[in-house]
């Protein structure tokens, strides 16, 4: 707002096209408070209009341009003034001119790559939206509007087990088996730890989901470990022949799908702790990273077209999610 | 492939158990007892001493029923040999009282009953404490602090059994010690 400016000014409003009918989810904002957003997918158009309403009718609002933007973009807290844009579309709704009155333009972005999901974390944020501007001489209005994007997976082709036996020797070995190595974020870990030497004080044991969000590069590598769950899953002294089950439903907890490098700026990997804790309080652990995905809540897909993406899903194929998505946004319009 | 929109939760499975394995004394059974505590010596040479008695079934331990006789300096000569050669946090030693060995006091000093007492149990909780760390039962100082008759202070410091934890073997092989959060904790897991 401009105190000297006795002439025109507008509001912004950006309404998406399909706003009735589509889904909104909730998203953690920076400082911790959780808002509704509209969701959207890889591939996906987006389209709608933009309603410029003059503050005072009857003034006539002098512009440089109005354009719409589509921007996904990387934020590093630490490092705030450069926002790094891995997706950035211009759409120009007007060209320099005047409004007499208020007026709506539409806008459409078509088959748009969202290549990764909206993260906002400890270190960084990874967000997309719509930014329309209404430019000024002297100064711009614009309106910013944030959408969520989710990546979406099916079941891999390959979902090996995870079987080891660790333990420190003469004095405690376990066998440990997780049904999965892949879970998705509503799935349940069903496991086992089997008790081969036991010649410590056991007290109890326990399951820890724990988040380790990476940012930086080289040297200036910085690692963020959350807790996210910690499950007891026995209380006791164990003997040998022991055979102690897990069944750790993932659902329950807020998780986000694995993360691996995205665009080189960060990371966020999801680790199971075991940690067996013995009558002194010393603390034994056994790490194992798990890859976690999301799935569609569509689920009615022929097993082959699943499969046949699936393969192509772990290896990061933008082409594969969009076809996948693209085939998503037609069942939703329908 | 099973039918994928409905989990399976069903427990792996195990094999049973041997029922000797089962009902059987566990394996981890060690108790060390301090106790008895004898004044010995006249004047300004007295001094106090301790039975230690140690009842184990772990194979690491030579003597599986042993007692033997120490004094408050054999316990900090303990703390300060695993300080140097092990990697383990040592928990604390019940205060060395020196402020109790001072002349002109109303009582017994270090011979006060209630405060032999206090460092009785203060005693016991270290020793136990220490003869349960994996680590600790590696080194020859405390397998001769609890099962020698009298601690030889010219032995040669060194480990009993082979190292399988800290050396490498194998790529999941790792061992990290937290410091503070956990006064007496290690971490420790290889494959």
């Amino acid at each position: 707002m401009s105190f000297f400016s006795f002439g025109q000014s507008a509001e912004i409003d950006i309404v998406l096209k399909d706003a009735e009918t589509r889904k909104k989810v909730e998203h953690k904002t920076e400082d911790g408070k959780k808002d509704k957003y509209f969701l959207l997918y890889d591939g996906e158009t987006v389209s709608g209009n933009v309603n410029v309403t003059l503050k005072n009718p009857g003034k006539r609002l002098e512009h440089q341009g109005i354009k719409m933007e589509f921007i996904g973009q990387i934020e590093l807290y630490y490092d705030r003034g450069n926002h790094h844009e891995f997706v950035s579309l211009v759409k120009d709704l007007a060209r320099p001119g005047e409004l007499t009155q208020s007026q709506t333009f539409d806008f459409e972005f078509t088959h748009v790559e969202k290549p990764y999901e909206s993260y906002t974390g400890q270190n960084v944020k990874l967000r997309y939206f719509l930014r329309a501007t209404v430019s000024r001489r002297l100064n711009d209005i614009s309106k910013e509007m944030d959408i969520v994007v989710h990546t979406l997976s099916t079941y891999p082709e390959l979902n090996s087990s995870i079987k080891m036996e660790v333990g420190i020797e003469d004095c405690l070995h376990i066998e440990f088996e997780y049904n999965k190595s892949k879970y998705h974020l509503k799935d349940v870990i069903v496991g086992k730890i089997y008790f081969l030497l036991v010649r410590l004080k056991i007290r109890h044991m326990e399951i820890d989901i724990i988040k380790r969000e990476t940012t930086g590069t080289g040297p200036n590598v910085y690692h963020e470990n959350d807790t996210i769950a910690k499950y007891e899953i026995m209380d006791g002294a164990p003997v040998r022949g022991e055979s102690i089950p897990i069944r750790l439903f993932l659902a329950g907890y807020e998780m986000t799908p694995t993360m691996r490098d995205i665009n080189k700026k960060y990371s966020v990997r999801y680790y199971l702790n075991l940690v067996l804790i013995d009558e002194e309080e010393r603390r034994y652990f056994k790490q194992q990273e798990i890859t976690l995905w999301r799935k569609g809540d569509i689920v009615k897909k022929s097993m082959s077209h699943q499969a046949a993406i699936a393969s192509q899903r772990f290896e990061g194929s933008s082409s594969a999610e969009k076809a996948l998505a693209q085939a998503q946004a037609k069942e939703q319009e329908q | 492939m099973s039918d994928p929109t409905v989990a399976d939760t069903r427990r792996l499975n195990s094999k049973p158990q041997d029922l000797t394995d089962a009902y059987g004394p566990p394996s981890n059974f060690l108790e060390i007892d301090v106790y008895d505590p004898q004044t010995v010596g006249v004047g300004r040479n007295r001094f106090t001493t301790y039975e230690v008695r140690m009842r184990t079934n772990l194979p690491i331990f030579k003597l599986k029923d042993s007692i033997v006789r120490r004094r408050y300096s054999d316990f900090e000569w303990l703390k300060n040999e695993l300080e140097r050669d092990s990697k383990i946090v040592v928990p604390p030693l019940p205060g060395k009282a020196l402020k109790r060995q001072l002349p002109f006091r109303g009582d017994e000093g270090i011979f006060e009953e209630a405060f032999i007492e206090e460092r009785r149990v203060g005693l016991e909780q270290f020793i136990n404490r220490i003869a349960g760390h994996p680590l600790a039962q590696n080194e020859r100082c405390l397998h001769m602090f609890l099962q020698d008759e009298s601690l030889d202070r010219n032995y040669i410091p060194g480990k009993v059994r082979p190292l399988g934890l800290t050396m490498g073997c194998g790529n999941d092989c790792f061992l990290l010690f937290s410091l503070a959060l956990f006064p007496f904790s290690h971490l420790l897991f290889f494959h």
